[in-house]
């Protein structure tokens, strides 16, 4: 490994410039450039079919790009097989080698590069011990647990010491509980071994919690490329504002537009104060998506007083829909019938609530954002 | 569960299993004893016999029976091996690399030459190796050779014809057990750095031991077993077991001895077939499950 590490100063793990791949006149993956930093953790999160396994696959050298070109520490991987790369994968059903145990699973990369039995030995023993596997080098892999299993997964590429370890979903065969635990582990290890994860996965909870950097996939395009909390705070398209948190989603037209600073009214004819989030500089009379986060609404029982800079709607309660410190509910505004869903803070404050309850709701300008409506077919979602 | 309904249950199931219970009876069990009865009766004079086991003595002391058992077990377990190199890539093919239509259309390929008899298959290859074949012909127009050339009643006759009458059964178990090898587990071994090669060795083969354990059961039973494919292909000169039996029998009207063979030929390959096992480290219940 040691041969390419020193090529120049600091050379990106993973670059890909322009990267397109087509099958049979359908584009997958659409010139898609992106570099990542040494020892980050990177996630792809999209929707099925729009491009991230494909991704994957195209860096892992399983496929090769129709256009573009990918760099592994700055060595350009066109036309090097899978077997020759330093990037390894951990595949989505796992594909553990039923024949062989534990150890043999965990130390078949190692007897392809021909290290002798002994060092193979210790390294496996080691590595075994370092992604908590104890004393399972024996057992057979249908004996082992989901969690058990993902760890060998793990190991297994782990002890190549790929540049760059790709995996596609491996938590999505887990319960839930497991897969909560080891979304946590996962980063763990990445943190202590200090590789570079190239993570995908459709679901928005694994990638935020884990990485260091998100980039959300759309129909074979990158729409967003951020840190977790900038994509949550900042979405840049109406895609990403949909896709990653949960949204009160509506459509309205704009009424005035000034700095940025929108008037709307809704489909349903509420009038709402919102931002033109993604600088696009819209204009009065355009039509938009409006996205309004759950969790930005504020709950009250009797009007607010100063209202400046603030949307405030009166209703009444729908449905509560309870799920612990996850609660919601659904307010039917007075006027209009639109529903909104907000979230139930869970400090006995509002544990009284019932259907039909009066409620006032309230939640500032800038959490309402608004993007150009597509047209029909795109931005999915 | 009352009484009534689980007697009809039993005589339900008693129906069910009735025509397998009476082919095995009548057809196996039966014939089989008293095979095994008359293999016993030792020849002392006209119409005077005494039990013995003077007749399996016969072919243990007589050099040429023994030889052509062992020649047949011989040629079989080639026959066996030969097929198993053919079929393998074929059944990857098949199983591996093609996909909807043309996969199917290749398995039913493999299977059209089995809608004619063994023994029209058989005269086939005899019209294409006989000195005045297709081949032969064919030789001597390109002025290859100078006069026709006999091709069959050799070994390597009977070989061809073996081989391809058992392919089919080979590949079959193979193809479907290559159908159920994860692609993810060769592309995985491939990312950790394997190559074809050890692939196949590592990955693909022990995954694939059952089908090739079956497979080869079969096809070695029925190559020992086979009395037309020899006898058209190989002549006179093919001694091939089941010819013994059948000379027995038929030529010496010496059913009793016939018989003895007949036995012999069931527990000889059962030991070949058992040591089979033991040595690939496999059980009988492993490659049908």
């Amino acid at each position: 490994m040691s041969e390419h590490s020193v090529v120049n100063a600091a050379p990106l793990d993973l670059e890909c410039h322009g990267l397109s791949r087509d099958f049979d006149g359908v584009t997958a993956v659409d010139n898609i450039s992106l570099g990542i930093e040494p020892g980050s953790f990177f996630s792809i999160l999209g929707p099925s079919g729009c491009g991230k396994t494909t991704l994957l696959r195209l860096f892992a050298g399983f496929l090769e790009p129709s256009r573009g070109d990918i760099l592994i520490k700055g060595r350009s991987m066109l036309g090097v097989p899978p077997n020759k790369r330093p990037v390894n994968m951990v595949f989505q059903q796992l594909a553990l080698f039923p024949t062989m145990n534990v150890r043999e699973n965990v130390g078949y990369g190692l007897r392809r590069k021909g290290v002798k039995r002994a060092e193979l030995n210790r390294l496996v023993e080691r590595m075994i011990e370092r992604v908590g596997l104890p004393a399972e080098t024996d057992k057979s892999i249908d004996q082992l647990s989901g969690g058990q299993k993902q760890r060998v997964a793990l190991a297994r590429c782990l002890i190549m010491e790929p540049d760059v370890l790709l995996l596609d979903e491996p938590l999505s065969a887990l319960d839930l509980k497991l897969r909560e635990r080891m979304k946590v582990e996962l980063k763990q290890l990445q943190h202590e071994f200090g590789t570079t994860f190239v993570y995908i996965t459709h679901d928005q909870s694994e990638a935020l919690l884990m990485s260091d950097r998100v980039a959300v996939m759309n129909r074979g395009k990158f729409e967003q490329v951020g840190a977790p909390s900038t994509l949550y705070f900042e979405p840049q398209s109406a895609f990403v504002a949909g896709f990653v948190g949960d949204s009160n989603r509506q459509q309205g037209r704009i009424r005035s537009a000034q700095n940025g600073r929108l008037v709307l009214e809704t489909l349903t004819g509420t009038r709402l104060q919102g931002i033109d989030a993604a600088n696009s500089g819209l204009k009065a009379g355009e039509q938009v998506e409006i996205f309004i986060r759950p969790e930005s609404i504020k709950l009250s029982r009797s009007p607010l007083q100063d209202g400046a800079g603030v949307n405030q709607l009166s209703g009444s309660i729908h449905s509560l829909l309870f799920n612990g410190a996850n609660s919601r509910v659904l307010v039917r505004e007075e006027n209009h019938s639109a529903l909104y869903t907000a979230v139930v803070p869970q400090t006995g404050e509002y544990a009284d609530l019932r259907a039909n309850t009066p409620l006032h709701i309230s939640w500032p300008t800038e959490q309402v954002r608004c993007y150009r409506q597509q047209p029909a077919g795109e931005g999915g979602g | 569960m009352s009484a009534e309904s689980s007697s009809r249950l039993n005589l339900g199931l008693l129906l069910l299993l009735a025509p397998f219970t009476l082919w095995l009876l009548l057809l196996v069990v039966l014939p089989h004893s008293d095979l095994f009865l008359i293999s016993l009766n030792e020849k002392r004079g006209p119409g005077q016999y005494a039990k013995g086991f003077g007749n399996y003595i016969d072919f243990f002391s007589e050099p040429l029976y023994w030889n052509t058992f062992l020649r047949t077990a011989l040629m079989s377990i080639s026959a066996t091996v030969l097929t198993l190199l053919i079929a393998f890539p074929i059944a990857y093919y098949i199983a591996k690399l093609l996909r909807g239509r043309p996969k199917n259309l290749l398995f039913v390929l493999c299977l059209i030459p089995f809608w004619v008899s063994e023994l029209v298959r058989t005269f086939g290859w005899m019209i294409l190796l006989r000195e005045t074949g297709v081949v032969s012909s064919f030789l001597q127009w390109l002025g290859w050779v100078d006069g026709p050339v006999e091709m069959l009643y050799n070994d390597a006759a009977i070989m061809i014809g073996l081989v391809y009458t058992s392919l089919l059964f080979m590949v079959v178990p193979l193809v479907s057990v290559l159908d159920s090898l994860d692609d993810n587990l060769i592309e995985a071994a491939y990312d950790l750095g394997g190559n074809s090669w050890n692939i196949l060795r590592d990955i693909v083969i022990p995954h694939a031991i059952p089908g090739i354990v079956s497979g080869c059961i079969i096809v070695f039973m029925l190559t020992l077993g086979n009395y037309l494919t020899p006898n058209l292909l190989g002549g006179k000169d093919s001694l091939w077991f089941t010819e013994q039996i059948y000379t027995q029998f038929i030529t010496r009207f010496n059913w009793e001895s016939g018989s003895a063979f007949g036995f012999l030929l069931l527990l000889l390959s059962s030991l070949i077939v058992w040591l089979g096992l033991k040595l690939t480290h496999q059980t009988l219940a492993d490659t049908v499950r």
